[in-house]
């Protein structure tokens, strides 16, 4: 192998691995190192919203598996999360430790996942993408309707998360416990994509009946897809809501599913690193809106008030702009900015 | 049995909005292979359109009527250049997603321009009820009712006998056969659009008319998955026989449910766990046309 102008492996191990270069493997340890460290230096409200990130990168990461990856639309992406956060918060408020409560939830949502995918044997594309609407419909229905394990319309409230006793209960502490989740479950959706399975699963979105012909069980690994994308789902809701403390049906309604589809897309579809990309650019959206519209409150008072409508336009129109200029997402261009630099006095 | 039978009429009247929702979402499915979910938010602008004209212009009814269908055409023209042409040859859920964007930045207009409120139609139609098998019934309901029915007419006739109509078919069946034949392809995508713009709108102001407006409206644009899938995504019969179907088994599934199972708002429900029953069972609906997968 060699750097700069070309890759050249000698090995199959060379290949696989997911940081090539000594140089990419500096510059990730230099990152992560520094991010770590961030909690140092940042104030509350500020990581408020880097765990917020973190949460939607483990979600986008796990929507990118099945959407982008295994080429399975799910519109009904923000109840999976919805039935983890439930699941998870029911466990703990019943005296079950906050990890096995996690992994609970998580695998209550990978059941409904799987239950709704039954359907996807059958179903294709649009099909398949109205199917699971009714997943999301009737899923809220269920979580406002169950008071008994909800709590209904008026929320149920979340314990504090705590590992063998050292609670969870600063913000920088979440910082790092959510940090961790997330990099596990890029980890996790990174190797199961290197694997048997994981080629299966873009095998089939490509071209199904090529990848029945060459043996993929088309049922097994859609229903695979979907049992691992909702698991970890019900994981990033599980976090979600221990996070808040306190959940209700609104916040796993239809928008939460579009807003995870428009962070693999914006991100850029069946790629990993795109889903983090997406993840983080959607959820820092609002708040460069909000900083933006404070700024501009001062010079045009009257913003601050259509600032709600404004929000959800802005949202769709930026979606919209990506889907008309830049389809293939932010991961695309990531790459061009990166080639242009490895080649840069060489136009192309 | 007359709490059922008011909640069957109560289904006939919005299940006729929902076909006409329908039949704006299954002329562009036919025409451009689009799945629209602006359905719902091109119904709100239209209401939203008619509302100011009438009440905040002091335009009479009729008038501002029609200059909103005028509006919808221009809006289904603005859409489909704008934010659809761009999208040929993109993955489907690439098409989906945008008209998604749509709906949240047409429903973050209306919101910019009229705020959240509720806003209520001036009477247009006198109050007194008519009978109809004992059951007592705003003349708002009879004319809805009529006015969808004489519009699916109209639009049978347009596309059985009207050239423009033929055309349109041709491109659904085979779009490079229907170009080689002369047809504008580009003007067909553009005419669907505005076509569903107008039957959104009229939904919109009929909707208007019987309950007042407000930004949730779009939100009624979802039970047109339900109506179509029940009756074939590319069926024009299917749109209103399953338009009226959903109307009418959602008012009286979730009545029934309120009744002998105390489940409030059941209502919002039934229609997508019926519509989870048909794709089971017959995903391409009523009178759709079956899809043949050939190697």
């Amino acid at each position: 192998m060699r750097g700069k102008c070309g890759l050249f492996y000698t090995s199959y191990g060379q290949e696989r691995a997911l940081l090539t270069t000594p140089s990419q493997k500096w510059r990730f340890g230099l990152f992560l190192l520094v991010y770590l460290l961030s909690p140092l230096a940042l104030d509350a409200y500020d990581l408020s919203v880097l765990i917020m990130v973190h949460i939607a990168v483990i979600g986008a990461v796990s929507l990118n598996l099945l959407t982008g990856s295994c080429g399975q639309i799910s519109l009904g992406h923000g109840a999976f999360l919805g039935v983890g956060a439930y699941g998870a918060a029911y466990c703990t408020a019943n005296g079950v430790p906050f990890v096995p409560a996690l992994l609970l939830g998580g695998t209550a949502s990978a059941l409904v996942g799987l239950l709704f995918g039954i359907p996807s044997l059958r179903l294709k594309g649009i099909y398949l993408a109205i199917a699971t609407l009714a997943a999301q419909i009737i899923l809220t229905y269920v979580f406002l309707h169950w008071d008994a394990v909800t709590g209904g319309a008026h929320g149920m409230m979340v314990a504090t998360p705590s590992i063998l006793g050292y609670a969870f209960d600063t913000d920088a502490k979440t910082f790092f416990l959510t940090l961790a989740v997330a990099v596990l479950a890029i980890l996790t959706v990174a190797n199961i994509l290197r694997t048997r399975t994981g080629r299966a699963f873009v095998a089939v979105r490509d071209h199904y009946l090529s990848a029945e012909i060459v043996g993929v069980n088309l049922f097994r690994t859609k229903l695979v897809a979907f049992g691992a994308s909702s698991f970890l789902a019900g994981v990033a809701g599980g976090l979600w809501g221990h996070y808040v403390m306190y959940i209700t049906p609104e916040m796993f309604g239809i928008g939460l599913s579009i807003s995870y589809l428009a962070m693999i897309i914006i991100g850029g579809l069946g790629s990993v690193q795109g889903a983090v990309f997406g993840a983080i650019f959607i959820t820092l959206l609002p708040e460069f809106l909000n900083w933006g519209s404070g700024e501009l409150s001062g010079l045009l008072p009257g913003v601050a008030d259509s600032l709600m409508a404004m929000k959800e336009g802005i949202f769709g129109l930026v979606l919209v702009l990506f889907l008309i200029f830049e389809p293939e997402g932010l991961n695309r261009r990531w790459q061009l900015f990166k080639a242009y630099w490895k080649l840069y006095p060489f136009a192309y | 049995m007359e709490y059922y039978l008011q909640l069957f009429i109560n289904g006939l009247v919005i299940g006729s909005i929902y076909s006409l929702v329908a039949l704006g979402f299954v002329i562009i499915y036919k025409a451009t292979k689009v799945v629209n979910f602006a359905q719902g938010e091109m119904l709100m602008a239209g209401a939203y359109v008619c509302f100011a004209l009438t009440v905040q212009a002091g335009l009479p009814f009729i008038a501002s009527f029609l200059l909103t269908l005028g509006f919808s055409v221009l809006l289904g023209l603005c859409i489909e250049r704008v934010v659809l042409r761009p999208m040929i040859g993109e993955p489907i859920i690439s098409v989906i997603m945008v008209t998604i964007g749509l709906s949240s930045v047409l429903k973050a207009l209306v919101q910019l321009f009229w705020g959240t409120d509720i806003r209520v139609y001036p009477q247009v139609l006198p109050e007194e009820p008519i009978f109809l098998a004992g059951v007592p019934v705003a003349p708002v309901y009879v004319a809805a009712f009529l006015l969808a029915g004489l519009l699916f007419a109209a639009f049978t006739f347009f596309f059985k006998y009207s050239r423009t109509g033929i055309a349109m078919r041709a491109t659904a069946f085979d779009q490079q056969a229907a170009q080689s034949m002369g047809v504008s392809i580009k003007r067909i995508f553009a005419l669907s659009w505005c076509i569903a713009a107008v039957v959104s709108s009229i939904g919109g102001v009929i909707l208007g008319n019987i309950n007042g407006i407000n930004n949730q409206l779009g939100v009624l644009g979802l039970k047109v998955f339900p109506a179509v899938i029940l009756g074939g995504l590319d069926s024009l019969l299917g749109a209103a026989v399953g338009g009226l179907a959903i109307g009418v088994l959602e008012n009286v599934l979730g009545g029934a449910a309120k009744e002998f199972l105390g489940l409030s708002g059941f209502r919002e429900v039934a229609a997508f766990i019926v519509l989870v029953i048909i794709l089971m069972i017959r995903p391409y609906g009523l009178f759709g046309e079956k899809e043949i997968e050939r190697v």
